[in-house]
C-alpha cells in the first residue's frame, strides 16, 4: 500500500513538473507604480485576464501559458534594466512597456535577442526605425492621423483648422502628420500653435485661435492642459467644434474641465464603450474580476496575450523566432478568435489596422456617435 | 483689435494674482527680510487644504474659510516660528536657502497624500460672460481681478490708513526706534506673515479653478511673482502691484504676438533689462524701505 502512495506521488510529481516544463512564459514589463501607475496597472489586469481565460480552455497548443510581471517604476532607465533581466530568461515574447519613450528604450533589447515585443506605446517613430520585432496593440499616430484628418474634412466640413500641439515628441510628431494629411484633403491650417508641456496658461493660445476664426480646432495635448485649455476656450467663447484624439476626450479630462468638455469630439482606438459585443463582453468580465472599469490599457494587455495565441496556433509550434515573422502581415479575425475583439491586420512594420470610434463628449459622458472602419 | 482687448483682459487677471503673490514678497522682505522661494508652493497649499476639507465633506463655503484659517496658522505662524525665526540669525542667504527646501517638501507631501495627478477646482466666481464696451469678457476674468484689486486696496487702507498699519511701516522702516516708541515690532512681524498668508491662500482660491490643483502648479507663480515684485520694486507694496499686473499682460501678449516657444524668456528678459537700468525697480526707491 505505502509503495503505491509513493509511486503515486511520484508520477503526480512528475506530471506536475512537466506541465510546469511545457508552460509558455510571457514576461510582462510594465507601469506598475510611479506616473504611470494607471496605464500599468490597466495593462497587466488585461494580460492576467486573458491568460486565466486561455488557461481555463486548455491553453495554448495544449500548453499553459504563464507571466512574470516587472514594475518599470514609468522610468525608461528602469524599464531598460528589468527588460534586461527579462530578456535573460528567454522568455516566448516579451509585453510591454506601455510608455512610448520606454519602449524607445528597451525595442532594441529584444530586437537584439530575436525576441517579439508586443507594446502599449503610441508615438509614430517606434514602429519607423526597421526593428523587426516591435508590434503595437493600438493605433501609432501615422495611422490615427489620417482617419481624423478625413473626419475634420468629409463630416466636419471644414475648410480651415487650428491645430493646438503639445511641444514633445508625441505632440509634435502628432502635429506633422495631421497638418500634412489636412493640406492633403484641402483643409487649410490656419493657426498651427504650439504649447508647452505643463502650461498653466491658455488665454494667448485661445486668444490666438479666436483671431484666425477656424471652421474646426484640432487639440493635441496632454489630458491636464487639454483640460485647461478646453476651460479657456468656453471662457473665450470659442465655439468652433472641438476635435482631438483619445487625450482630449478621456475620463480624467471630463472629470477636470467639467462642462467645458462638453461638445468636444476625439477619436479613439479602443474604448471599452465601444458598441461591439465582445468589448462589452470585455468590459464585464474586467469590471467583475478588479471592481473597476478599465481604460483602454486594459484592452491593450488583454489584446497582447490573445495577438499571442492567434500567431502561435497559425503557426502551429511554439518557436519564439519565427513568431514575429508570423505576426506580420497576418489578419486575425473576431470570428475566428473571439479574445482578438475586433478584425485586425499587422502590417509589415508591426503597425496595426482595425475598426475605430469617434467620440463626443456629452452631458460629461463619452458617447460613442460613429464607427470609423478599417482603412484597407 | 478685440484680440488685443482680450488678451489686455485675461492678462490683467492673471497679473492681479501674480501681483497678490508679490505683494506677499514684498511684505516679508520689508519686515524680516524673508526671500520666500517657497510663495509659489504657498499658493499651490491652500486649494489641497480647501480640498481635503471639501473632501470630508465640508460645503464649498466653510472649506474656503477652513482653508484661509489652516493657511495662516500653517503659513503664517508656523513658518515664522519654525523656520523663519531659527534661520533667520544665520542671514538672508540660509534663511533663503531653507525656503527653497520647505518648498521641495511642501510639493513632494502633496504628491505623497493626495496624487501627481491634477485635480479640478471649483471657481467662487460664476462661468458666463458679460458685455464691456461690445466685447465679451468672461466672469470668471472679470471676478479674479475685482476680488484682487479688492484684496490689494484693502491692504493698502489698513498699511496707510490705520494705526496698526502705521505701526507695521515703523516696525519694518527702523524697528529699534519703533521699539523704542513702544511698537510691539514682533508682533508686526508675524502680523506680515498671516497677511502674507491670507493673500496666497485668496491667491490660491481665484487661481486655481483655472490652472488646476496640482503639486508642481507653484513654480509658475512663484517664479511670477517674484520677477514681478523684482520689476516693480522689492521695497515697495504699489511696486509689487504694477509689477504683478505688467508681468501678466507681458506674458500674455509675448505669447500672441512674439513667440509662444519664447513666452517665458520674454518677462525674463524684462527682468535682465530692468535690473541693468532700473535696479531698484520700476517704482522702488533705492536704499529705503517701506511698505
Amino acid at each position: 500500500m505505502k509503495s503505491i502512495l509513493m509511486a503515486g506521488a511520484l508520477l503526480a510529481f512528475a506530471t506536475a513538473t512537466s506541465v510546469h516544463a511545457q508552460a509558455i512564459k510571457l514576461a510582462d514589463v510594465a507601469e506598475l507604480s510611479g506616473g504611470g501607475a494607471t496605464v500599468g496597472t490597466n495593462w497587466k489586469n488585461g494580460i492576467d485576464l486573458a491568460i486565466e481565460e486561455i488557461n481555463a480552455k486548455g491553453g495554448v497548443l495544449g500548453r499553459k501559458l504563464e507571466v512574470t510581471h516587472a514594475d518599470s517604476q514609468s522610468n525608461p532607465g528602469v524599464a531598460r534594466a528589468q527588460v534586461q533581466k527579462a530578456l535573460d530568461a528567454e522568455p516566448y515574447v516579451l509585453l510591454g512597456p506601455g510608455y512610448s519613450g520606454s519602449v524607445k528604450v528597451t525595442a532594441p533589447l529584444a530586437a537584439e535577442a530575436g525576441i517579439a515585443q508586443i507594446m502599449g506605446g503610441e508615438a509614430a517613430e517606434l514602429t519607423q526605425g526597421g526593428n523587426k520585432f516591435l508590434f503595437r496593440t493600438s493605433f501609432g499616430q501615422q495611422s490615427s492621423m489620417p482617419k481624423v484628418a478625413k473626419y475634420i474634412h468629409d463630416d466636419m466640413k471644414a475648410k480651415s483648422v487650428a491645430v493646438v500641439w503639445v511641444n514633445n515628441d508625441f505632440g509634435r510628431g502628432g502635429r506633422d502628420v495631421i497638418v500634412k494629411e489636412l493640406d492633403r484633403l484641402g483643409s487649410k491650417v490656419v493657426a498651427d500653435l504650439s504649447t508647452e508641456a505643463g502650461q498653466a496658461d491658455f488665454a494667448a493660445d485661445v486668444g490666438k485661435i479666436k483671431a484666425a476664426n477656424p471652421d474646426a480646432v484640432f487639440v493635441y495635448l496632454n489630458e491636464e492642459e487639454s483640460a485647461r485649455i478646453l476651460k479657456e476656450l468656453k471662457r473665450q467663447g470659442v465655439t468652433a467644434p472641438l476635435m482631438g484624439e483619445t487625450t482630449l476626450i478621456g475620463q480624467k479630462v471630463i472629470e477636470l474641465a467639467g462642462d467645458a468638455a462638453n461638445g468636444a469630439r476625439g477619436h479613439v482606438g479602443l474604448t471599452t464603450d465601444a458598441p461591439v459585443d465582445l468589448i462589452k463582453a470585455f468590459r464585464e468580465k474586467f469590471s467583475k474580476k478588479y471592481n473597476y472599469v478599465p481604460d483602454h490599457n486594459g484592452l491593450k494587455g488583454y489584446l497582447a496575450v490573445y495577438m499571442v495565441k492567434a500567431t502561435t496556433e497559425k503557426m502551429g509550434k511554439v518557436d519564439s523566432k519565427a513568431f514575429a515573422d508570423t505576426l506580420h502581415g497576418l489578419t486575425i479575425k473576431a470570428a475566428d478568435e473571439p479574445g482578438i475583439l475586433m478584425d485586425v491586420t499587422f502590417s509589415e512594420t508591426g503597425d496595426i489596422d482595425r475598426q475605430s470610434f469617434l467620440v463626443e463628449i456629452v452631458e460629461g459622458k463619452q458617447v460613442v456617435k460613429q464607427v470609423l472602419p478599417k482603412v484597407k | 483689435m478685440s484680440n488685443l482687448f482680450d488678451l489686455l483682459v485675461a492678462g490683467l487677471a492673471t497679473g492681479a494674482i501674480y501681483a497678490l503673490v508679490a505683494v506677499g514678497f514684498t511684505l516679508l522682505w520689508q519686515t524680516s527680510q524673508t526671500i520666500n522661494f517657497a510663495q509659489g508652493e504657498f499658493v499651490m497649499l491652500p486649494a489641497f487644504l480647501m480640498l481635503a476639507a471639501m473632501h470630508v465633506g465640508a460645503p464649498f463655503w466653510l472649506a474656503i474659510i477652513l482653508g484661509i484659517l489652516l493657511s495662516m496658522i500653517l503659513l503664517g505662524l508656523a513658518f515664522k516660528m519654525l523656520l523663519v525665526d531659527p534661520m533667520m540669525r544665520h542671514g538672508v542667504l540660509p534663511l533663503a536657502i531653507a525656503t527653497m527646501a520647505l518648498a521641495i517638501g511642501i510639493k513632494e507631501a502633496v504628491k505623497q497624500f493626495f496624487s501627481a495627478e491634477a485635480s479640478p477646482f471649483p471657481s467662487i466666481v460664476p462661468t458666463g460672460d458679460i458685455s464691456i464696451l461690445g466685447h465679451a469678457v468672461s466672469l470668471q476674468s472679470i471676478g479674479v481681478l475685482v476680488l484682487a484689486i479688492l484684496a490689494v486696496f484693502g491692504l493698502t487702507s489698513l498699511l496707510n490708513r490705520t494705526s496698526l498699519g502705521h505701526q507695521m511701516q515703523a516696525a519694518a522702516q527702523n524697528p529699534t526706534v519703533a521699539r523704542i516708541i513702544g511698537v510691539p515690532v514682533e508682533r508686526m512681524i508675524l502680523l506680515t506673515f498671516l497677511i502674507n498668508a491670507f493673500l496666497v491662500a485668496l491667491a490660491s482660491l481665484l487661481i486655481t479653478p483655472i490652472y488646476l490643483a496640482k503639486f508642481s502648479s507653484g513654480e509658475v507663480l512663484g517664479q511670477a511673482a517674484f520677477i514681478a515684485a523684482i520689476v516693480g520694486g522689492f521695497n515697495q507694496v504699489r511696486g509689487a502691484i504694477a509689477g504683478g499686473l505688467l508681468i501678466g499682460v507681458l506674458d500674455n501678449l509675448a505669447a500672441a504676438y512674439v513667440s509662444t516657444q519664447y513666452r517665458a524668456a520674454v518677462p525674463m528678459i524684462f527682468l535682465i533689462a530692468v535690473i541693468l537700468f532700473r535696479p531698484q525697480g520700476l517704482l522702488g526707491r533705492a536704499e529705503e524701505r517701506t511698505i
